[in-house]
């Protein structure tokens, strides 16, 4: 593959994996929320794919192969089946939008793209000694990591149902991986198999703890969990 | 010793523990399977007994439509009644000791092959002390022998690397050396204590209708694979394989705080797995900024998470990759150390997990944390100098001491006030790794093992105030020392030891952070005597809320002396600790020194 078109492709899987995240900010609909999470598993699976095809070390696009099938498959199915559960429940009382509609989320949808935008600029701040650390057209694109990292924290803070923060939750681990694969080409295989497997069953945990939630409280809000407190 | 012992050594003390987890796991080797098809009638019966008396089955439907009010607790009396003791499994449970012997080799079966020997399991004079009295109940007991293995393999440890040296397996995967050892010994030590009050525990709960036998065997399970867990970050040297470790302590304990499923104890494990998941992957950011930074120094990929490696070449690290990488990592572990600014989870997780846990999570999870921000710290000194880690960890020590002190004061509830003195332990800790000379360092150390002793002593006897009295309420519990005088004094003592009052270790260690403190220059004096201040506030709130529990008037309940002996254990180590430490200290002093206190 010739520089300028790895360059090229690898700007354009960056660009849609920060995009993904800004469309979070933007989406209130938790179904159309999962399935830009989809898409952005796409583009981080391309991004390992594409490096590892420049380095030739296949490995790296065995790695890829499995982001994409955790990120864009299992984890969106996960989520979509725990969102059809609750649905299925809601829908006899007529509240099944509600449960399903990030309706109020702390900061309206304006002022959250603009905080995206700070977000960004302050990745690229932050990013600088790690680009000049050795300036190559990966670690170039190593600041979309860091935005996608803190556009996932903000979400997670901000947002407050509760398969949204799951969604931050994992919006800040896919910025973690892409910042992981920019800057070094991936941690070595047991470190990333490792970390894939939490991140499947913190997953799997959180669904059930939202099930449960919903069983004792009967919605999946956040703001209701003020039982314990000083 | 030969490669095949020391990796034998390295691996046991966590697949001993996931072994018995796995037997645990496996429902054909549960002697309830023999019970139900002999006796499913008496199993049934029982059962119903304990539904008909108002009290919640825990398995079966939400609490939330029965209990709506803020008392989670469905113990009603004061005096828990004697009466509806239905023991479930009628059949004489088999001794543990051959049943555990058969149980994990099929278990070492069907694992896919995550450790390859099965020969680690008949540790000599490791058996379970006691066959257990209640019948069925004998595989309470049997957790008993992932603390005994930990310890006895700590024990074999010691040996060899209390010189300075260290020992590898597995291409230096896992290693050990005297930092190690020591925190093998704590987690074994803390793990007995909450292993050995966990049958009181459950019989307790079992008694009380709210633990169905099979929560009771998932209990089981999740504690050993916690404690598996917990020992693979110990006992790693690769920073990759102890944040997986440290991530899935976090997952495994989900569970267990979540175990009642009521209102307060979903919310509890909601915020426990949110913050510390989301803490713990700044951590890893962190870890992958330090890889970067190695590799970019010319560390090989297979070594450039090695712990030894990067702190012999830390000085070749680029410093504003590696500060960027220490923030988060001190942030993301300081998450699960309880310390600010991602602490919310503490108090909410240490008051709704069973007391056993509760003694684990804060006597041990929270220093096996801390011990990866110990090991992460030399590297940063190497790389940046001192004065970096020392500001970050002596603002963050100060922060979590004040905002402890501060809630401590205002505090009602007896489980959630030993979460903030955790909290207060932790910053103290956080301070002498601040400091960072070899007398802060040992003093930090030893102030790791005597809190983990004395505050899951305190813990395992607040679950047990919880059982009898029906409350958490620090008002509602009065005359404890009337009502059953051997908990009181345990809970009495352990609650002395958290004051640090001598004999108990942590005088010696709150006198040595202070020491070192002084004598370190004016800045951090200041620090340690802003500090001391905070303590003081925070023995005044104690002594004044635990006198309160203790004193007053009350009717006798009798207590099995089983229920007392592993908390006694645990206050006369601790106490052990204070006056002497006997054949530790070379131990203690190497494992500073391999912290950089030269």
């Amino acid at each position: 593959m010739s520089g300028g078109l790895y360059t090229q492709l690898l700007d354009l899987a960056c660009g849609a994996f920060l995009l993904a995240a800004v469309i979070v900010l933007w989406v209130r609909e938790l179904t159309a929320i999962i399935r830009v999470f989809a898409l952005q598993g796409i583009a981080l699976a391309a991004l390992a794919v594409l490096l590892g095809a420049h380095e030739h070390r296949w490995d790296l696009v065995g790695v890829g192969v499995g982001i994409g099938a955790l990120r864009a498959g299992v984890l969106p199915y996960l989520l979509r089946r725990a969102l059809a559960t609750l649905t299925a429940d809601r829908q006899r009382y007529g509240t099944a939008a509600a449960e399903t509609r990030e309706t109020q989320p702390l900061v309206n949808v304006a002022a959250s793209l603009l905080t995206a935008a700070l977000l960004t600029l302050l990745a690229y701040a932050v990013a600088r000694p790690l680009t000049a650390l050795d300036p190559t057209p990966a670690t170039r694109a190593l600041p979309v990591g860091l935005a996608v990292v803190l556009i996932g924290f903000f979400v997670l803070v901000t947002r407050r149902r509760a398969p949204a923060q799951v969604v931050g939750f994992l919006l800040l681990d896919n910025g973690i991986t892409a910042t992981a694969l920019l800057a070094t080409s991936g941690v070595p295989l047991i470190v990333e198999l490792g970390v894939s497997f939490d991140v499947l069953l913190a997953v799997l945990v959180l669904q059930m703890l939202t099930t449960r939630m919903r069983e004792a409280f009967g919605t999946t809000d956040i703001d209701d969990l003020r039982e314990l407190h000083d | 010793m030969d490669p095949t012992a020391s990796a034998l050594l390295l691996t046991a003390p966590a697949a001993v523990p996931f072994l018995i987890a796995g037997a645990y796991a496996v429902p054909a080797l549960r002697p309830r399977a023999t019970a139900a098809t002999h006796a499913p009638a008496q199993l049934a019966e029982p059962r119903r007994r304990v539904s008909a008396q108002g009290s919640v089955l825990v398995t079966e439907a939400p609490e939330s439509a029965l209990v709506p009010g803020p008392a989670p607790v469905p113990g009603p009396a004061l005096v828990p009644e004697p009466a509806p003791v239905p023991e479930p499994a009628t059949v004489p449970g088999p001794p543990p000791v051959p049943a555990l012997a058969t149980a994990s080799e099929p278990a070492t079966a069907s694992e896919p092959a995550t450790v390859p020997e099965p020969a680690t399991v008949p540790e000599p004079g490791t058996a379970p002390e006691r066959p257990g009295r209640g019948r069925g109940r004998g595989w309470d007991w049997t957790g008993l022998l992932s603390p005994a293995v930990i310890l006895t393999c700590a024990g074999l440890l010691a040996k060899d690397v209390d010189d300075g040296g260290s020992r590898r397996a597995y291409s230096g995967l896992l290693r050990a050396d005297a930092l190690t050892v020591w925190m093998l010994l704590v987690v074994g030590a803390v793990a007995l204590v909450a292993c050995g009050s966990a049958p009181t525990y459950l019989s307790g709960e079992r008694a009380a209708g709210r633990a169905s036998e099979r929560s009771v065997w998932r209990y089981h399970v999740l504690v050993q694979a916690f404690l598996a867990a917990m020992c693979l970050a110990v006992v790693t040297a690769n920073l990759g394989v102890l944040w997986v470790a440290v991530e899935a302590t976090t997952i495994v304990t989900a569970f267990l705080v979540g175990h009642r499923r009521t209102r307060t104890s979903v919310e509890a494990a909601w915020k426990y797995v949110v913050i510390c998941s989301a803490g713990i992957a700044l951590a890893f950011l962190g870890t992958v900024l330090i890889y970067y930074a190695a590799r970019q120094a010319g560390i090989s990929e297979a070594w450039a998470l090695d712990w030894p490696t990067l702190a012999a070449r830390a000085h070749r690290l680029d410093p504003a990759a590696t500060r960027l990488g220490i923030t988060l990592v001190v942030l993301g572990f300081g998450a699960k150390a309880g310390l600010v600014p991602l602490h919310a989870w503490l108090p909410d997780a240490h008051s709704e997990a069973p007391a056993p846990v509760s003694a684990l999570m804060s006597g041990v999870l929270l220093s096996v944390a801390f011990a990866a921000i110990l090991r992460y710290r030399v590297i940063a000194d190497a790389a940046l100098g001192a004065g970096f880690t020392r500001v970050l960890l002596a603002g963050i020590a100060l922060l979590t001491l004040a905002l402890a002190a501060a809630l401590l004061l205002a505090q009602r509830d007896h489980k959630r006030m030993l979460a903030y003195s955790s909290m207060e332990h932790m910053s103290l800790i956080a301070l002498a790794t601040a400091i960072g000379s070899p007398l802060a360092l040992s003093a930090a150390l030893l102030h790791i093992a005597g809190h983990g002793l004395a505050k899951s002593v305190a813990f395992c006897a607040s679950g047990r105030i919880l059982q009898l009295t029906g409350t958490t309420r620090i008002g509602r519990v009065r005359g404890l020392i009337a009502k059953a005088p051997p908990l009181a004094g345990a809970f009495g003592l352990a609650a002395l030891a958290l004051m640090a009052f001598p004999p108990f270790s942590l005088f010696a260690s709150e006198l040595g952070i202070a020491r070192a403190g002084f004598a370190a220059g004016r800045g951090l004096a200041w620090v340690t005597a802003a500090a001391l201040l905070l303590v003081l506030v925070v023995f005044a709130a104690l002594a004044v809320r635990v006198a309160r529990m203790l004193l007053g008037t009350g009717t006798p309940v009798t207590e099995s002396p089983s229920a007392v002996w592993p908390l006694m254990l645990g206050l006369a180590a601790c106490a052990a600790l204070g006056v002497s430490l006997g054949p530790l200290t070379d131990l203690l002093h190497t494992a500073a020194g391999t912290i950089g206190g030269h």
